[in-house]
């Protein structure tokens, strides 16, 4: 629907795409249950149309915009990255979205704003998950506002040159592949620029097991289980996890002089 | 035997989804703890009718074949979990002493071994009825570890494992019975 599929530019992973049965078919998104089937069962009915986005806080040009204005004021870009999901498994996935440092700019952050804040939609009519008090709704995340910044952290519209599917955060997720899964907020309404550190819906329920910055370390594991290795969905046998997922020699230098350990 | 059947079909046709090791785990386990509770519910179902003046026997027939039927399938899920581990057992030790959850689902299978073993015709002669008895009341340590196990192997939804403990307690709230009913 929107653009031609190239892979191959600076970001773009050389691996192949997983099958886009599984990219769509193996979910992790609460609001419409918690087992892998139930966001493609259950998120069909999620009406993404109309939708606005609401950018606030920290900046000098506050704004609501429609979801369509929005994506018609960036040209979008197609994006192959690995995902990698803190339960231990991962898929590479063909994104289509614009980087999130193109918006930011657009809204202008004061020289006060130092994190961003993102919220989901918390429907309780269209989303079934959320009538029950599995997780604190409505969903939030957040990013440093370096991390927000970063040429690879992008805000995903489409999947494979379509439109984004409901069960993969239709109309608007962020995607920030060096980080774990849960980071990659879907559904997203409101962009808040911060000074304190934003609190997140995962840290919040259980804060020895997912910090704020979940960036994906096979050295760090999680209290439960090893994050040493993942199953790429596909292959029956586990690979090693990378460093930041892999990008590394890109993002690395973000954390540089951090305690890993203690800022997972 | 059918679930193992129906498993294997599954596992041949697609039918596990996206991620079938950990799908056929989740089931072998879930089979295992619901097989478990099953044969512990069987006594409690003998006394409950015997209150209202029934004398069941099935129950007491069906229960050995229902926890052999779950030491199968915690076997199973043992073997499932090593494969998809890539099976390198010196890494599953250091797992299993490292991880709680995997240490206390260890220490339930292997605490199940000497319930099969003694699970013959004619262990209960020769262990002697009471001590016989005795060792099988291991099967109640069981079910409780299996279900912390459960617990502590999910990752933000607890209420599967909550019905497997609330059943666990119930049924040995039931138990409680016996003497009264005497």
């Amino acid at each position: 629907e929107f653009a031609a599929r190239t892979y191959r530019g600076p970001y773009d992973t050389t691996e192949p795409a997983s099958r886009m049965a599984d990219i769509t078919g193996y979910n992790n998104y609460y609001e419409f249950g918690t087992d892998k089937a139930d966001p493609a069962r259950h998120a069909g009915a999620l009406r993404t149309r109309p939708w606005t986005v609401t950018i606030d806080g920290l900046v000098r040009k506050p704004q609501t915009v429609d979801i369509d204005r929005l994506q018609g004021q960036f040209p979008l870009e197609d994006r192959l990255y690995r995902m990698r999901c803190v339960e231990g498994w991962s898929l590479v996935i063909p994104w289509l979205g614009f980087p999130l440092a193109a918006l930011l700019r657009r809204v202008e952050p004061t020289s006060a704003a130092r994190y961003v804040k993102f919220t989901a939609l918390a429907d309780p009519k269209q989303m079934p998950g959320v009538r029950s008090p599995i997780l604190n709704w409505p969903y939030t995340e957040g990013l440093r506002l370096d991390e927000a910044m970063h040429p690879l952290t992008l805000m995903a519209v489409g999947l494979d040159g379509r439109i984004l599917p409901n069960q993969n955060g239709a109309p608007l997720r962020l995607v920030v592949p060096w980080k774990y899964g849960f980071k990659n907020i879907k559904a997203v309404v409101r962009i808040t620029l911060t000074a304190q550190q934003p609190a997140t819906t995962w840290s919040r329920a259980a804060p020895d097991e997912y910090g704020f910055y979940a960036n994906v370390n096979p050295a760090v594991d999680h209290p439960r289980w090893s994050q040493a290795t993942e199953r790429r969905i596909g292959e029956l046998g586990r690979r090693k996890t990378l460093p930041f997922n892999g990008y590394g020699a890109q993002v690395a230098g973000l954390y540089k002089g951090m305690d890993l350990r203690r800022y997972f | 035997m059918l679930p193992v059947a129906v498993l294997v079909y599954d596992a041949l046709t697609g039918g596990l989804g996206a991620n079938p090791l950990q799908r056929a785990e989740q089931q072998t386990g879930l089979l295992a703890l619901a097989l478990l509770l099953l044969s512990l519910a069987c006594t409690p179902a003998r006394l409950m009718a015997a209150r209202f003046g029934q004398r069941l026997l099935w129950p007491a027939r069906v229960r050995k074949t229902l926890g052999l039927g779950a030491a199968l399938y915690a076997a199973l899920h043992l073997g499932i979990y090593l494969l998809d581990r890539g099976a390198a057992p010196l890494q599953f030790l250091q797992d299993a002493l490292k991880r709680p959850y995997i240490t206390v689902g260890l220490l339930a299978f292997v605490l199940l071994i000497p319930l099969v073993l003694t699970s013959r015709k004619d262990s209960v002669r020769r262990l002697g009825f009471a001590r016989w008895q005795a060792l099988h009341r291991l099967s109640y340590v069981v079910a409780a570890l299996a279900a912390l196990h459960f617990w502590w192997s999910v990752k933000k939804d607890h209420t599967p494992p909550l019905m497997a403990a609330v059943v666990l307690a119930a049924l040995l709230a039931l138990r409680a019975l016996k003497k009264p009913a005497r």
